[in-house]
């Protein structure tokens, strides 16, 4: 079972506030999620190279050619708040 | 005090990140800019919106393979894009995409500097904090400008093989001058297109291992991060004497204060758990890729002072100097290629000095901008090695060069600096000088050879100038019998 604590933290990390059930029900899940990946220990990996993506493709890149962008009303038009032609968020010195 | 702190060395890191110059972003196609209106070069894939595919923009790789190149670095066979995961308004993704345990490029160096690593990444928005005080601290809400999200950097991280300051601050604008002959950034650090980290540590002088570091963050200028390390490496130093013991922290210097501060930062915890990016697929820079990037590669800025050195002779001090800005070694060269008589050494203390010198009294920067061509500073000093005008008639010939452009032959003609090279006048002169001073000249002959100081004064007088002083002492010297 994963520790309090740690579920504590990883949310703390991604900002979120977790109520005592939330919590709980959130370690429960998060631990059988953990058990259950770690059942691929079992497999014998030796000599197999690490695979970072699994499409065996390398070097897919793109030219250094300029495409249109966004027009500004559009893209801050999908964010909850804007202002002086910015996104405007609250202060991420605000305490959580 | 002084006697324990000097028991102390500076250990000291850098981790510097160049925004790459090419004409779109990172991982789409939208431009980048400075100073345009906020989030007008923006699309989903820069905000970051779900479901979006970025592709790694090829001229960014090739940049950062020149770079490499460049710091003679080892480039991974098939390196990989990671996640670096972290909350924070400037990156809505919640990740970073950069490079982790197989980055593009390590064990390369600089000059006396190894460096780590290099890798590709992309850089955060841009965050403007309103509020009360229009600081970091104490603002209400914040401004996200993704003009400069997605745009692409290099980080390099060096191996702590610096041990001061001025040290930082040599090497760093030796980087820069590298990465700027590249042309693969502006490199300018008021911009932010480059920015310099520093990680200072202490340690007993003579011991191997490290001491806790703290981290000074983005400095924009080399000269600042000087001041900024050389503070922080004294405040570790009393810190340790009177007993105490350094926090691992992230600060900020305050040039006009030259005080260092603690920062809050989004760094606070660091937890980034990297996992590889599955967007992404690996980069495996195949044989024309590198060999392009080798052979893109011009005369480097240390190679280039090596050269200067072993070659042309010329002093340590000014072929660096002269080879840190590639604007004065272009300069150089021409004035070099001018004419051939001219004396490397000779041109390199005229380029570095008395040139330099004038254009910063006349608030002039770049020689290239300068009214005086590198062909009539060539002339100039070629006047000057044929003894037809003097060092100091000179200096006056070139404040009215770079003031006005005039031609140097031109003023000399016209103000009569052309030096006395006539003997036979020259000692008219000189023996009216002893005659009109027979006090001075009785001392002189009396054993005060000190005195004879005064008579070469008058005969510089009187030729305003136009004298050789070596010639005018060797002459008194010899009319006084000495």
């Amino acid at each position: 079972m994963i520790e309090r604590d740690q579920v504590l933290h990883v949310a703390r990390l991604s900002r979120l506030k977790l109520s005592e059930e939330e919590l709980a029900s959130m370690q429960k899940d998060m631990s059988s999620i953990l058990d259950h990946v770690d059942r691929l220990a079992e497999i014998d990996i030796e000599g197999i190279e690490p695979t970072s993506h699994v499409v065996p493709l390398e070097n897919v890149l793109r030219d250094d050619v300029p495409r249109p962008s966004l027009d500004r009303e559009v893209s801050l038009a999908q964010a909850p708040d804007a202002a002086d032609g910015a996104f405007r968020v609250p202060s991420p010195q605000a305490e959580i | 005090m002084s006697g324990a702190t000097d028991e102390f060395e500076a250990v000291i890191g850098l981790e510097i990140h160049v925004q790459l110059s090419t004409e779109t972003k990172m991982f789409c196609g939208c431009r980048l800019s400075f100073g345009d209106e906020p989030n007008v070069h923006t699309c989903p894939i820069c905000l970051g919106h779900p479901g979006v595919l970025p592709v790694p923009n090829r001229r960014a790789i090739e940049y950062g393979l020149q770079i490499a190149a460049a710091l003679e670095c080892d480039v991974a066979p098939r390196s990989i894009f990671h996640r670096k995961n972290y909350f924070y308004p400037d990156n809505p993704k919640a990740y970073q995409i950069s490079q982790f345990d197989i980055p593009l490029a390590s064990n390369g160096h600089l000059g006396e500097v190894r460096i780590h690593r290099a890798h590709l990444e992309e850089d955060a928005a841009k965050m403007i904090h309103v509020g009360t005080s229009g600081r970091i601290q104490g603002s209400d809400t914040s401004l996200v400008d993704f003009n400069r999200a997605g745009t692409p950097l290099v980080e390099i991280v060096t191996e702590p093989d610096l041990t001061s300051g001025a040290q930082v601050r040599e090497w760093g604008q030796l980087l820069r001058a590298t990465v700027k002959q590249l042309g693969v950034s502006n490199v300018n650090m008021e911009e932010g297109s480059l920015r310099c980290d520093a990680n200072v540590s202490i340690r007993p002088v003579g011991s191997s291992g490290l001491g806790t570091k703290t981290e000074m963050k983005n400095m924009n200028s080399f000269r600042y991060l000087e001041r900024g390390v050389e503070a922080e490496i004294e405040r570790q130093k009393q810190l340790v004497a009177s007993g105490e013991r350094v926090v691992q922290e992230t600060l900020h210097f305050d040039p006009s204060s030259g005080e260092l501060h603690s920062l809050r930062s989004k760094e606070e915890s660091h937890d980034y758990r990297y996992m590889p990016e599955p967007d992404l697929v690996p980069l495996a820079p195949d044989t024309a890729m590198l060999d392009a990037a080798a052979a893109s590669l011009p005369e480097l800025p240390a190679a280039r002072a090596e050269r200067y050195h072993s070659e042309l002779g010329i002093q340590e001090g000014a072929a660096r100097l002269l080879s840190v800005e590639t604007e004065w070694a272009a300069f150089f060269e021409d004035v070099l290629g001018s004419d051939e008589s001219i004396e490397p050494r000779v041109a390199a203390n005229w380029v570095t000095g008395e040139f330099a010198g004038e254009l910063r009294r006349q608030g002039e920067q770049d020689p290239a901008d300068s009214r005086v061509s590198p062909k009539s500073l060539g002339n100039l000093v070629s006047m000057v090695s044929a003894n037809r005008v003097s060092h100091g008639s000179a200096k006056s010939v070139l404040e009215r060069m770079v003031a006005d452009g005039s031609d140097p032959e031109a003023i000399v003609r016209e103000q009569g600096l052309e030096q006395i090279s006539d003997t036979g006048e020259l000692q008219r002169i000189v023996d009216a000088a002893i005659e009109g001073n027979a006090k001075v000249a009785e001392q002189v002959r009396g054993g005060n050879e000190k005195a004879i100081g005064a008579l070469v004064g008058a005969v510089m007088k009187e030729t305003r100038g136009r004298a050789d002083g070596g010639e005018v002492t060797r002459l008194l010297r010899q009319s006084l019998g000495l």
